[in-house]
């Protein structure tokens, strides 16, 4: 292989020179430089001089601690309790804000809680705003990978039929695909619009007025979901074409010889298409789970990472910090840990589907 | 022979028109209002007449959208390709002069005399940057809403208090007539929410950061007047008074025209719109007080010399004669602006003595505050955007205002205290 790569290659290399460059030159060196620069205290403007401050942005975002919270006590040494019984408990600010007592936690925030008898368990962070983005971006991940993928197989079993007409098919549901996500989302923001969107009447009619309107993007309840399921509307058409091609790819003389076997339906699903789109599988198993790692376009235009913070994702928080706060020091130390994320999963899932 | 005539000529031609642009020396300009015809047609009156008024100076006028001119300016200022002539917005001027983007512009204090001092941006004790025109924000409402409610007519000496206020938002939602009773625009994300908003906390005796050192925020964003202001901010959203962050921009701009909101929270940009939609009756209410005074804030658009202008002279020249009354006024009526001078407010449609939009000039001239003038606003800005968002939405309002007060003060510290 090596010999090959280097005998007599001039042309070869040369083909490659382009795509290498500019590689090289768009992703390549700016990883490094965002690795350098996670290092540093970089702003995107300032007349200070850049320092090197080795860990302190990791610590500062990954800094996270379990705080226990006794309950507020009389005199008698009673637990104060309200009117329903729940008890009383001081507020975490006053255990995290510039108290000397507890230097551990300063600056931290609350995260979420738990109840262990009278004692609440708070999950406080530094950087509360990261561990939202974290795990949003993690359950969208969870939720639109199977979902989308699931959704384009079926399309594409749909349209895979030789059909007058099946190419409209294709062609609808391609369509999303080709309109810029900015301005799908743009249309999202009216369908889901909470006064009179095209969603909310639409649920209204159906259930003959039964159905309350709900503002879909302004509650944090259903926020993160209403982006979920647009994403995957609006890119399930471009897997389904990915799967297609897979499909195709399978010869005809198995399901011929597939049905003289007498096999059912599921059965020719199960054992002969299915196997043969194991590589198509892994294909698209792992650009979804990219693509929505990378999840941006959609929150800046339709929520902005609101409302409290429930749909806001990771890449929108580097880009929020990079440019918005000029922090590029800070920026560059998300998309580090992001890459890292990735890098993990996408080396397990090629280890999970590796050829045994 | 013939040949050699024309060869000639047109050599002695060609000089002859390098010679002429040798004499002007040619100075670059960025602005923000590209994809506005109406604006760009004003600016480039103002620029022929410029380059035709004297022989020194040249300038080229280059127009961006204004949604990515900071994000154009920044990334060719890091490129080291900034041109001579900058316009900038008031607020973000003291950054982009303390990171070194823009220098003093040597002006004659005497161009200015006369100005609103809101549209002179000045930093470290010099003027960097010196507007044509300021904006302002007012409550809207309708004569007829006013005296089928039965309120007051609040005025610039005696506005609303806050308690005033509030029984007359009740009022609005006690008589049913409206969706809410007002708008605050919680669909325009970004600079309108420091702008619009953050005058509101002052009068509460508040602000976004403490103004006397500019290195903290802790006890003015945070203190007792702030979460004053953070409960009265909450319950308008919780009490159903105001629509909240998922405004559809739609209702932002024509709702109150269509009768949905009592009140609206708008500027003066909105103002011919409002009466060209057949609000005839509309009246502009100065803000309410809430215990410190009747605030709005002020500051907008400006020119200034970049940083790597090497003739900060000739941009000098160049805002001196753009600040004629005439262009002036011919901004105010072209686009709806506020001119910086009372005596080119008297040559407009809108804001001369009895035009629809007077009292604007006389609500810039009287409660404008500039948003705190440091180079950490941009930041500040950013943070506090994202707090009373969070607060609309039912964030905890101490805990909200702590951790913007944490997230400002480290800001400031990372940027060792951005040169006060």
């Amino acid at each position: 292989m090596a010999s090959k790569l280097t005998t007599s290659n001039r042309a070869g290399w040369l083909f490659a020179l382009p795509g290498f460059g500019l590689i090289t030159m768009f992703i390549v060196v700016p990883f490094f430089f965002a690795f350098w620069l996670s290092l540093t205290n970089q702003r995107l403007i300032s007349p200070n001089p850049t320092e090197f401050v080795g860990l302190k942005n990791y610590e500062q975002l990954l800094s996270i601690g379990i705080l226990e919270l006794e309950p507020e006590r009389d005199d008698s040494g009673a637990v104060i309790r309200d009117a329903e019984g729940n008890p009383q408990y001081p507020r975490v600010r006053s255990i995290t804000r510039k108290n000397p007592d507890y230097p551990q936690y300063d600056g931290m925030r609350e995260w979420f809680r738990w109840q262990s008898g009278d004692t609440a368990k708070v999950v406080v962070a530094t950087d509360i705003v990261f561990w939202k983005s974290l795990r949003n971006t993690i359950l969208f991940v969870l939720v639109v990978a199977p979902v989308q993928g699931g959704l384009a197989l079926c399309l594409a079993l749909l349209i895979n039929q030789r059909l007058r007409g099946i190419n409209v098919y294709r062609a609808i549901y391609f369509m999303p695909v080709v309109v810029s996500i900015v301005v799908v989302s743009l249309l999202w923001r009216f369908i889901y619009d909470g006064n009179d969107g095209l969603l909310n009447n639409i649920l209204g009619a159906l259930s003959f007025g039964m159905f309350q309107g709900r503002d879909w993007l302004g509650n944090a309840d259903t926020a993160l979901g209403s982006i979920m399921a647009m994403s995957i509307w609006q890119a399930v058409g471009f897997h389904m074409v990915i799967w297609l091609s897979g499909l195709q790819t399978i010869s005809p003389t198995l399901y011929e010889a597939a049905a003289i076997e007498g096999a059912s339906k599921w059965q020719t699903f199960r054992f002969v298409t299915w196997p043969g789109l194991r590589n198509t599988a892994i294909l698209v198993l792992i650009v979804i789970t990219m693509q929505a790692f990378a999840l941006f376009a959609q929150i800046d235009v339709m929520t902005n990472g609101g409302p409290l913070d429930s749909t806001t994702t990771l890449v929108f928080q580097a880009v929020e910090r990079g440019y918005g706060k000029q922090d590029i020091s800070g920026g560059s130390t998300i998309s580090v840990v992001l890459f890292l994320i990735v890098l993990t999963i996408s080396l397990t899932q090629r280890y999970l589907t590796r050829e045994k | 022979m013939k040949l050699k005539t024309t060869l000639g000529a047109a050599l002695l031609a060609s000089t002859g028109l390098v010679g002429m642009a040798h004499a002007q020396t040619e100075l670059t300009m960025w602005y923000h209002g590209g994809g506005n015809e109406v604006e760009s047609n004003i600016l480039n009156t103002i620029i022929e007449d410029f380059n035709a008024a004297q022989s020194d100076w040249s300038v080229v006028v280059e127009s961006f959208p204004q949604e990515s001119y900071n994000d154009s300016v920044v990334a060719s200022a890091l490129a080291g390709n900034l041109p001579c002539i900058l316009d900038v917005d008031g607020p973000v001027m003291p950054n982009w002069a303390w990171a070194g983007y823009m220098q003093p512009l040597p002006i004659s204090e005497a161009a200015l005399a006369g100005h609103l001092d809101s549209t002179i941006g000045r930093w470290d004790g010099q003027v960097y940057a010196v507007g044509l025109w300021e904006a302002a924000v007012a409550l809207y409402s309708r004569q007829s809403t006013l005296d089928a409610l039965g309120l007051r007519t609040p005025t610039l000496e005696d506005p609303w208090t806050g308690d005033e206020f509030m029984a007359a938002l009740d009022a609005a939602k006690a008589s049913g007539d409206f969706d809410y009773p007002l708008d605050l625009g919680m669909a325009w994300t970004g600079e309108w929410y420091p702008y619009a908003f953050s005058p509101f906390l002052q009068s509460f005796g508040g602000d976004i950061v403490d103004r006397s050192t500019y290195q903290s925020a802790e006890g003015v964003l945070n203190g007792d007047a702030a979460l004053a202001f953070g409960e009265w901010w909450q319950s308008l959203f919780a009490d159903g008074y105001a629509p909240g962050t998922s405004q559809d921009p739609a209702d932002r701009d024509t709702g109150f025209i269509d009768g949905k909101y009592a009140f609206a929270w708008n500027g003066n940009w909105a103002g011919v719109a409002t009466l060209d939609g057949g609000v005839d009756d509309v009246v502009f209410l100065p803000a309410p007080d809430f215990g410190n005074g009747s605030v709005i804030g002020a500051g907008s658009w400006q020119f200034g010399a970049s940083g790597t202008c090497a003739n900060p002279e000739g941009v000098a020249a160049f805002v001196e004669h753009a600040l004629q009354d005439k262009y002036l006024a011919a901004f105010s009526d072209g686009i709806g602006l506020i001119p910086s001078t009372p005596e080119a407010a008297a040559m407009t449609k809108n804001y001369n003595r009895g035009g629809a939009l007077e009292v604007f000039f006389g609500l810039s001239e009287g409660q404008a505050l500039v948003r705190p003038v440091t180079p950490g606003y941009v930041v500040a800005a950013k943070v506090f955007e994202k707090a009373l968002a969070d607060i609309a939405n039912g964030a905890d309002v101490a805990d909200t205002l702590d951790a913007a007060v944490d997230e400002i003060e480290a800001d400031i510290e990372a940027n060792s205290g951005y040169g006060h």
